[in-house]
C-alpha cells in the first residue's frame, strides 16, 4: 500500500472514531440524572419565562439527534454554548485557559524529554552501579503520583526556601517561566522516570545487535556508533511513547494546575464538575477527547512512517 | 468424566509454599507483598489497630509533633494523623480493588469473547476498545463524577470503564495462542459447548497473565483514585483517605506543618511501588511460563 493511500485510510478511521466520540461526550451530559433543562439551568428554581427561553435557545423540544447535530456544527463553529454559573461564552472562558495549559504542557514536555532520554542513555551505556540506581529512582519516579510530589516541591521550594512563587500563573516571559518550573517539574517527573527506562531497554536491546558490532570493528569511533548506529533504530519505541506520554501530561495537568491553583484548562474543568456547570464541562472533555486522539492519530502515523519495516497494509489490531 | 481428571490439579508433595512465592516474586516481589499485607491488615483491623477514633476532633491540641499519645502528631482539628492515616487505608485499597475487579471480568469477557468468536465482533470490540484507549482513566472518573456527583462510586465507575481495554487486550491476545493449543480442539472434539471450553479451560489457563495485569493496574488505580480524591471529586471529608490526606495536607505545609502530606503522600509512593513490582515480577514469571 502506498504511503498516500495508507494516510488516507487512517485518517478517515480518525474523523469516523472523534464523530463516535462527540457523540458519546454530548450523550453523556443526558444521561445525567435529571431533567435536561436542570442542565442547563442548573439547579436553582427559575421562572417560567426563562424555562421557556432556555427551551427555545437550546431547542429542547427537538429530537435527541437534531439537537447532536446542532451542537456539533454550533461546536464546529467555535460556538460552545454559555456558562451557567459564570454567564459567559464558553469559548471565550477556554480560549484564555488554553494557553496556561498549552505553556504548561509544552514546557513539561521539554524537561521530560531531555531527562528522560539522558537519563535513559546514561544507564544503558554504564551498566553496573550508575545503571542499577538509575533504574531504582525510574521505579520510584514513575510512582510517584502528581498531587503528591507537587505538594512536596511546594512545601520545599516554594514555602521553606522560597525559591519559587506559591500558587498562581505570573506576567511576562520570565515570570510565567519561573511561576510555572515548579509545576512542569512536578508534570514532568513521572514520564522522564517512564522514557528513561524505555529509552534504557530500546538502547540496551540495540547495544546488543550484531549490526552495532559489526560498527565497532570496523573502527568506527564509540560516539559515532552510538549515535549513527544505536539511537537511530532505538528511537521507535522512544517517539511511540513519547507521543502517549504527552497525552498523559495533558490529563495530569488537572491535578497539577489544581494544586499550584493556575488558571488552566484542567482547573476549569475541576471547578466546573464541583459547580455542576455542565455546558463547560462537556466542552472541555470534548476538547481533551479531540486533543488525545490528534496525539494518537499522529503518533501511529509518525511510527509508521520512520519504520520502514512496518506493512503499510497491515491491521493494526492483528 | 474425563474432563474432570484432566483439569484437576495434580497435587504432589513438591516445593513448600514459601519456596514456591519465592520461585514466582523473587526478592523485591516477596518484600513487595510483605509491605503491602502489612498496610492492608492494618487498615483492615483498623478499629483494633488505630489508637483513636480518626475523626475524634481535640481542639486543645492543633499541629501537636509527635509524642507518646500521638506517634505522628495531630492535624488542624487535633485528629490524630496516626489514626486517620491507618482508616484511610480503607479507601484506598477498597476503591481500587473494586476498579481492578470489575474492569477484570468485563475485560476478560470481552477478550476471550473477541479471541473466540473473532470475524465482525472482534472488529467491532477492537475499534470500541480502540476509542477508548484514546482517553485517559482519569477523564473516564472526571465524566463519572459530573454525571453522578462528586464520591467514591462514581469515581470508582469511570475509572473500572477506562481500565477495560487494558485487560481485554492483554486477554485477547493470550486467547488467541492459547485457543490454537491441542487441548482446546480436544474439548471441541467432545462437544463441550463454546461457553464451557471458555469458563472451565481457557479462563483458569489464562489466570497467570489475567492475575499480573490486574495488580500491575492497581498501583495505577491506587494513584488515580487518590487523585481523583485530592482533587475534592472522590472520597469526601471528613471521612479518611490518603488522597484527602495530602490534600488537607497541602493547606496544613502552606501554614508550615508538611506532616500530614508527607506521611500520607510516602504511603501513596510506597504502596503503588509495592503493586508495581509485585505486577512486574508476576508478568515476568507469566512470560516465562509461556515459553
Amino acid at each position: 500500500m502506498s504511503v498516500g493511500g495508507f494516510l488516507a485510510r487512517r485518517f478517515v478511521g480518525f474523523v469516523v472514531t472523534l464523530l463516535i466520540a462527540s457523540f458519546a461526550v454530548f450523550s453523556l451530559m443526558y444521561i445525567a440524572p435529571g431533567d435536561p433543562l436542570s442542565f442547563v439551568l442548573g439547579t436553582r428554581s427559575v421562572s417560567p419565562e426563562r424555562v421557556a427561553a432556555a427551551k427555545a435557545r437550546y431547542n429542547l423540544d427537538d429530537p435527541f439527534l437534531v439537537r447532536y447535530w446542532d451542537w456539533l456544527t454550533g461546536v464546529l463553529h467555535g460556538d460552545f454554548g454559555r456558562s451557567i454559573v459564570l454567564n459567559q461564552e464558553v469559548s471565550d472562558l477556554i480560549s484564555v485557559r488554553l494557553q496556561t495549559t498549552a505553556l504548561l504542557v509544552g514546557y513539561a514536555t521539554v524537561l521530560f524529554l531531555l531527562v528522560g532520554v539522558a537519563l535513559g542513555a546514561a544507564a544503558a551505556r554504564r551498566p553496573g552501579p550508575i545503571d542499577s540506581t538509575l533504574t531504582v529512582f525510574a521505579t520510584f519516579a514513575i510512582a510517584m503520583p502528581t498531587f503528591v510530589l507537587g505538594t512536596v516541591l511546594i512545601t520545599f521550594f516554594a514555602v521553606e526556601l522560597g525559591w519559587f512563587p506559591v500558587y498562581g500563573a505570573g506576567v511576562g516571559i520570565v515570570g510565567r517561566l519561573n511561576h510555572l518550573t515548579l509545576p512542569a517539574v512536578t508534570l514532568a517527573f513521572a514520564s522522564a522516570g517512564y522514557l528513561a527506562r524505555i529509552t534504557r531497554s530500546a538502547l540496551r536491546d540495540e547495544l546488543g545487535r550484531e549490526h552495532v558490532e559489526t560498527a565497532r570493528s570496523r573502527g568506527l569511533s564509540e560516539r559515532s556508533v552510538f549515535r549513527r548506529h544505536v539511537l537511530r533504530n532505538a528511537l521507535i519505541p522512544i517517539v511511540t511513547v513519547t507521543g502517549l506520554t504527552i497525552g498523559a501530561l495533558i490529563a495530569g495537568a488537572v491535578i497539577v494546575e489544581t494544586i499550584f491553583a493556575l488558571d488552566g484548562l484542567g482547573s476549569l474543568l475541576v471547578e466546573a464538575i464541583l459547580k455542576k456547570d455542565y455546558p463547560i464541562v462537556q466542552s472541555i472533555v470534548l476538547i481533551l477527547v479531540i486533543v488525545f486522539m490528534v496525539i494518537n492519530f499522529l503518533t501511529d502515523v509518525i511510527y509508521t512512517l520512520i519504520d520502514p519495516r512496518l506493512d503499510l497494509g497491515a491491521d493494526p489490531n492483528a | 468424566m474425563a474432563s474432570t481428571i484432566a483439569a484437576a490439579p495434580v497435587r504432589s508433595a513438591g516445593p513448600s509454599l514459601r519456596v514456591r512465592l519465592y520461585a514466582t516474586l523473587g526478592v523485591s516481589g516477596l518484600i513487595s507483598l510483605v509491605v503491602i499485607v502489612i498496610i492492608a491488615s492494618a487498615a483492615a483491623f483498623a478499629p483494633w489497630v488505630a489508637p483513636y477514633d480518626p475523626q475524634t476532633t481535640d481542639l486543645t491540641s492543633v499541629f501537636a509533633s509527635p509524642s507518646p499519645s500521638h506517634p505522628l502528631g495531630t492535624d488542624a482539628l487535633g485528629r490524630d494523623l496516626l489514626s486517620r492515616l491507618i482508616w484511610g487505608g480503607r479507601t484506598t485499597f477498597i476503591g481500587p480493588l473494586l476498579v481492578i475487579i470489575v474492569s477484570t471480568i468485563i475485560g476478560s469477557a470481552l477478550g476471550i469473547t473477541s479471541a473466540w468468536v473473532g470475524g465482525h465482533v472482534d472488529n467491532v470490540i477492537a475499534r470500541f476498545l480502540d476509542v477508548m484507549f484514546a482517553l485517559p482513566g482519569i477523564v473516564f472518573a472526571l465524566v463519572a463524577v459530573a454525571i453522578y456527583g462528586a464520591g467514591l462510586t462514581a469515581a470508582v465507575i469511570g475509572l473500572s470503564i477506562s481500565y477495560i481495554p487494558y485487560v481485554a487486550r492483554v486477554v485477547r491476545g493470550a486467547a488467541l495462542r492459547e485457543r490454537k493449543l491441542p487441548y482446546v480442539a480436544a474439548c471441541s472434539v467432545q462437544g463441550f459447548s463454546a461457553l464451557r471450553i471458555c469458563v472451565r479451560h481457557l479462563l483458569p489457563n489464562l489466570r497467570t497473565i489475567i492475575t499480573a495485569q490486574a495488580v500491575a493496574s492497581l498501583g495505577f488505580a491506587v494513584v488515580e483514585l487518590a487523585g481523583i480524591s485530592f482533587l475534592g471529586l472522590g472520597v469526601q471529608p471528613p471521612t479518611p483517605d490518603w488522597g484527602v490526606s495530602v490534600a488537607t495536607g497541602l493547606q496544613a505545609a502552606l501554614q508550615g506543618y508538611p506532616a500530614e502530606a508527607l506521611y500520607a503522600g510516602t504511603l501513596i509512593v510506597v504502596v503503588v511501588v509495592a503493586f508495581n513490582v509485585l505486577g512486574d515480577r508476576l508478568a515476568a514469571t507469566a512470560e516465562s511460563a509461556k515459553r
